[in-house]
């Protein structure tokens, strides 16, 4: 056990260096300036930006910077983002903080309501209640993250007025100020427009585990014996849905990192997401790269921690014997 | 069994058929429509300014007064035209890295195990992002990004499905016959895995196209100028307050349906390639 935890993160510490050397060698080879975007929109003489490329170390060869960067990173320092003039890793601190609050939402409701409708779609395997969600799922499944969201800005704020139409707070308050309740006002549609488009994948899984399990003979012994439909679910469907309902849902960490860009863009809702868009779209390298191995870092985690839930989930390799 | 009764002369295979012929009439329709279209159709006329839809204007027009119907078959054949490039290449690539990885032992799956892994690390967006900004935004960028983070799925897929037939009878036979490892991909683990690339493809297509409209909504794809489904939303995402729901609402819709419609064929496809079901 104690061995297998160590050769996962020995894996991951291994594939998030792929990943740096990826991302790095990437931003290396793209036409972006990143003078251009620390100076803005000054016009500086060709002397002063020498010196400034100089001051950045831009000058030295791409290795040897990958290198110093990378080097700095295992000291933690992430570097100096250009359009915020603030160290990298606070940036991402200060916007993960509030993005972590969508993510963890609608990560928990797209779990929950995926299990549950997916286990309401396979008991009445066939009926229209199961008809009606599966068709619900395929529609949600179609239609892009953001698109779900500017509908239900427009139904929700637009028409109705009920809830607001962006940001984290109210205008003129900074988040921090802001009454809990008005916090929470301004989550619910985002996290509501993440986890939608999270719950149909879930739900179709688990209908399909779930109705594998129905159809198999321990499934007509426990009938036999007289179990009702939800007793059956709980002593013998659950257990044979866990593992895979525990891989898609820690899996989907990477998805909901995407999405969450979409979804804070359409309520410009202040997280990483809408970070990730202004350093890409400006230009600031140095802020985009730690955001990229901050995501990948993330979804890595998920990763790990699904593997180390199903040594406790999955009895075959929780009693030590072989792996699957 | 239902079925049948319901459709009477109609079964089940003749019934999947037409959904599926229907289907890709649908899509060819709307591509052609989109290709050989009169710009006129979609340019600004600013006395028709943020009408709402109407017979004469079916989705309605822009705060340039320009049809938004017109436009929006525009935007989904652009979309349709770099998706199915974008999906068939990525499906390639995942076949022929799949088969690879899948004949050549160990060593060949575990590097390729590795590098889906990498894939699947970072968050698909993120690269995507990363893909269109160093080959300077633009179509080419949206789709070279597609191409280069969609393979993983398809390629993981091919990969177990050639892992299983190599302990099949005919080919250990073959092995024994000793033909050469390559002569055994093309001519015993292709025909089986074909069928499945194929579903495979198609149901690659409505990722690459919500990548596709995803990214250009955020500002790293299509030109401005251009009349994609993300441009055509992204304007509309300006325009949510002022109340003109058909912006948003009518050109989404449209896609969902290309997308459904996708999804169809490939479903469909699957049912009557797999043997289990094919017959039903």
């Amino acid at each position: 056990m104690a061995k297998k935890l160590l050769l996962s993160i020995l894996k991951m510490i291994l594939l998030l260096t792929a990943v740096s050397i990826i991302t790095f060698a990437l931003a290396e080879l793209s036409p972006i300036d990143t003078v251009n975007a620390y100076i803005g929109e000054n016009s500086i003489s060709a002397e002063k930006r020498a010196q400034i490329e100089a001051y950045w170390g831009l000058n030295e060869p791409a290795v040897t910077r990958y290198l110093k960067w990378a080097g700095n990173i295992l000291h933690g320092d992430m570097g100096t983002s250009m359009i915020y003039r603030k160290p990298v890793a606070s940036v991402i601190g200060e916007r993960f903080s509030l993005s972590i609050k969508l993510m963890f939402v609608s990560w928990v409701m797209s779990g929950v309501f995926g299990l549950l409708l997916g286990l309401i779609a396979s008991a009445y395997r066939g009926s229209v209640i199961d008809k009606a969600i599966k068709v619900y799922c395929l529609l949600l499944e179609s239609s892009p993250a953001f698109w779900i969201g500017m509908i239900l800005l427009l139904i929700f704020s637009v028409k109705l007025g009920w809830l607001p139409l962006g940001l984290a707070s109210p205008i003129g308050m900074t988040v921090e100020e802001a009454p809990l309740s008005d916090r929470i006002r301004h989550i619910i549609l985002p996290a509501l427009a993440l986890s939608l488009t999270g719950v149909s994948k879930i739900t179709l899984q688990v209908r399909e585990k779930m109705n594998q399990a129905a159809e198999s003979d321990y499934a007509l012994f426990a009938r036999a014996r007289g179990e009702s439909k939800w007793q059956f679910i709980r002593r013998h469907g659950l257990r044979n849905v866990m593992l895979p309902f525990i891989t898609l849902q820690f899996g989907a960490l990477s998805e909901l990192f995407g999405g969450s860009v979409l979804a804070e863009t359409v309520f410009t809702y202040p997280g990483l997401g809408n970070v990730t868009v202004q350093s890409a779209l400006k230009g600031d390298i140095p802020l985009f790269l730690g955001i990229a191995l901050f995501s990948a870092l993330f979804v890595f985690a998920g990763n790990l921690i699904a593997n180390i839930l199903y040594s406790v989930a999955d009895p075959r390799i929780r009693e030590g014997g072989h792996s699957i | 069994m239902k079925n049948m009764r319901k459709h009477g002369i109609l079964n089940r295979r003749t019934l999947t058929l037409i959904i599926i012929a229907l289907s890709v009439i649908i899509i060819l329709a709307v591509t052609a429509a989109g290709f050989i279209m009169d710009e006129e159709l979609y340019a600004p006329h600013f006395a028709e300014k943020n009408l709402p839809p109407s017979g004469h204007h079916l989705f309605g027009t822009d705060w340039m007064g320009r049809d938004m119907f017109a436009r929006t078959v525009k935007g989904l054949s652009v979309s349709i035209y770099i998706g199915l490039l974008a999906s068939c290449a990525t499906s390639v690539i995942a076949l022929f890295l799949g088969v690879i990885a899948g004949t050549f032992g160990k060593y060949a799956s575990g590097i390729f195990n590795w590098f889906v892994d990498i894939f699947m690390g970072i968050p698909h967006l993120i690269l995507l992002i990363l893909i269109s900004l160093l080959l300077g935004k633009g179509a080419k960028g949206v789709a070279i990004g597609v191409i280069v983070t969609h393979w993983c799925s398809l390629g993981r897929i091919v990969q177990a499905e050639v892992l299983a037939l190599k302990d099949s009878q005919f080919v250990k036979a073959s092995e024994k016959l000793g033909k050469t490892k390559l002569w055994i991909a093309f001519h015993h683990i292709m025909p089986h895995v074909v069928p499945q690339f194929i579903v495979g493809l198609i149901l690659m297509f409505p990722h690459a196209i919500m990548h596709e409209s995803s990214i250009t909504f955020l500002g790293f794809g299509l030109p401005a100028e251009q009349p994609a489904i993300g441009i055509i939303l992204s304007e509309a995402m300006k325009h949510l307050t002022t109340g003109m729901w058909w912006l948003a609402v009518m050109p989404g819709i449209s896609l969902l349906i290309i997308v459904v419609l996708f999804e169809a064929i490939g479903s469909h496809l699957r049912m009557l390639l797999d043997p289990y079901s094919a017959q039903e």
